[in-house]
């Protein structure tokens, strides 16, 4: 199994107005073994969607280096938006389809997984934000990536929609496992979904701690369980409140 | 339905009223100037079976269509072209002032002095004075372009002409319109100026040669023959284009 391994030694921003650098990244180590699920949790503005895009490849000013095990090639990765960047004049199943040579069978499955079977034909100006939310999850998963980036993908959504997507994504990514970056400041979403945390400071963005969620994966759905994990978070790793 | 049905009486009336009112001035003035519209309709009846008006319009929409493909697909390249790349574009964006503002007539008359009196001269004359219209509306639109879109597509790989294709052509889409209306509007001005001054045939051969004749009610026929045209066009290329185009609307 591949591992990914992050090495950003620095991320700087230069103002354009008055030429000041501002370093957002430095000496950023992180390493994602098998198809784990990570959740990265920082405050906002920390530098989380930086480093996402850098891993998308949509940013290569920095020094460092990502690697992704023996392979050569570049890795494939998908992108869960924060707003679901779908385009508009194309239906849900040409949206999918554009992304990556999905099968038929594929897409209909995800689709079917996703509770949108029968949005295949539609625009997306016509869906919900929750669905286009959906959309472009599956998206994400039907390029089969190597590494699954997520920025925040449920924010803004009503309690009760978050949670079903939550659901949606996990039973997704049971059935096809990927490594995943899942970045939020949710903390409760984050215990939900990942396999680890691992809380980010700002200015310059740096690791703070990692954690291993312990609860297994089928009694995450007990509300009690999480809350329970999260308090105990705070008593374990007092240096996290400032974050939240 | 009703609505519709409310529209059409609407524009018929207008249409009706219209004509009485020329009608009308025609009966009152009785001047050789103007002519009733009974006497035009005749004398485009005339043109119409002689076969004179359609070999002349044929003529002016050849130049037409072909200086303006001309001009829309160069125009389109060249836009995107600068609208993409910001040095690119502050290097040529005196040569667009210039020719923005270089008068038709100065062009038209010079590509005949430069080019002789032929046909590749008119279209060449006509692409020139189209081009830079074309060239300034589609580098804004091209500048408008959503960045979002434009990383989801480099993120999930898109190739360039999946990108041209299902990213960035949909978004210009308003903007090829704006430019496609406001070109053949100006445009067939331009072709008709042409035509009068250099060529031998075409609508602007024959309005020259009608205004020497003062042949007035002549005049108006291929006004209307011409008018008529471009609305066909309009109607029944560019609505039913613009409304493919815009489906995925809400």
């Amino acid at each position: 199994m591949n591992n990914l391994t992050i090495n950003i030694t620095d991320k700087s921003y230069i103002n354009p107005t008055d030429k000041t650098s501002k370093r957002v990244i430095k000496d950023l180590q992180l390493n994602l073994v098998n198809n784990e699920f990570v959740c990265l949790v920082g405050s906002s503005g920390c530098g989380k969607t930086t480093l996402l895009n850098i891993l998308a490849g949509l940013d290569a000013k920095f020094s460092g280096n990502i690697s992704l095990g023996k392979s050569q090639k570049a890795p494939k990765v998908g992108y869960v938006f924060q707003n679901p960047r779908l385009l508009p004049w194309r239906t849900v199943q040409e949206n999918i389809e554009l992304a990556s040579e999905t099968k038929i069978e594929t897409l209909d499955f995800l689709l079917e997984s996703m509770g949108l079977a029968t949005e295949k034909n539609t625009f997306p100006a016509h869906l919900s934000l929750g669905m286009s939310r959906r959309v472009s999850i599956i998206r994400a998963f039907a390029m089969d990536p190597d590494l699954l980036l997520m920025d925040e993908p449920f924010v803004s959504l009503d309690p009760p929609t978050a949670r079903q997507a939550q659901q949606l994504l996990i039973d997704l990514w049971s059935k096809r496992p990927h490594k995943v970056l899942f970045v939020t400041h949710d903390l409760r979403e984050a215990i939900t979904l990942a396999d680890r945390l691992i809380f980010l400071n700002s200015n310059p963005m740096s690791v703070i701690s990692e954690i291993t969620v312990s609860i297994p994966r089928n009694e995450r759905l007990e509300e009690a369980k999480i809350e329970q994990f999260r308090q105990q978070l705070f008593i374990d790793y007092p240096e996290i409140t400032a974050l939240l | 339905m009703n609505f519709i049905y409310h529209r059409s009486i609407l524009s018929l009336l207008s249409i009706s009223f219209f004509l009485a009112l020329w009608y009308g001035l025609a009966l009152y003035l009785n001047a050789e100037t103007l002519p009733t519209p009974l006497t035009v309709a005749k004398v485009l009846i005339t043109e119409i079976q002689s076969g004179q008006l359609s070999h002349h319009l044929r003529k002016t929409l050849y130049r037409l269509s072909i200086s303006f493909g001309i001009a829309m697909l160069l125009g389109c390249a060249i836009g995107i072209l600068l609208g993409r790349h910001p040095k690119l574009d502050t290097f040529f964006d005196n040569w667009l002032v210039i020719f923005l503002n270089i008068p038709a007539l100065v062009t038209i008359i010079l590509c005949y002095v430069w080019f002789g009196l032929t046909e590749t001269a008119a279209i060449l004359a006509v692409v020139i004075n189209k081009l830079p219209n074309v060239i300034v509306t589609i580098r804004e639109g091209t500048r408008a372009l959503d960045t979002e879109l434009l990383d989801m597509a480099k993120c999930y790989r898109f190739s360039k002409s999946k990108t041209l294709r299902h990213v960035i052509w949909p978004q210009l889409h308003p903007f090829v319109m704006a430019a496609t209306r406001s070109g053949l509007a100006l445009i067939w001005k331009i072709v008709l100026v042409v035509e009068m001054l250099g060529r031998s045939d075409g609508m602007g051969y024959q309005l020259h040669l009608f205004f020497q004749l003062f042949d007035v009610a002549s005049i108006l026929a291929y006004t209307i023959a011409f008018v008529t045209l471009i609305q066909g066009i309009e109607l029944l290329i560019l609505k039913p284009l613009d409304k493919h185009a815009q489906r995925w609307r809400r």
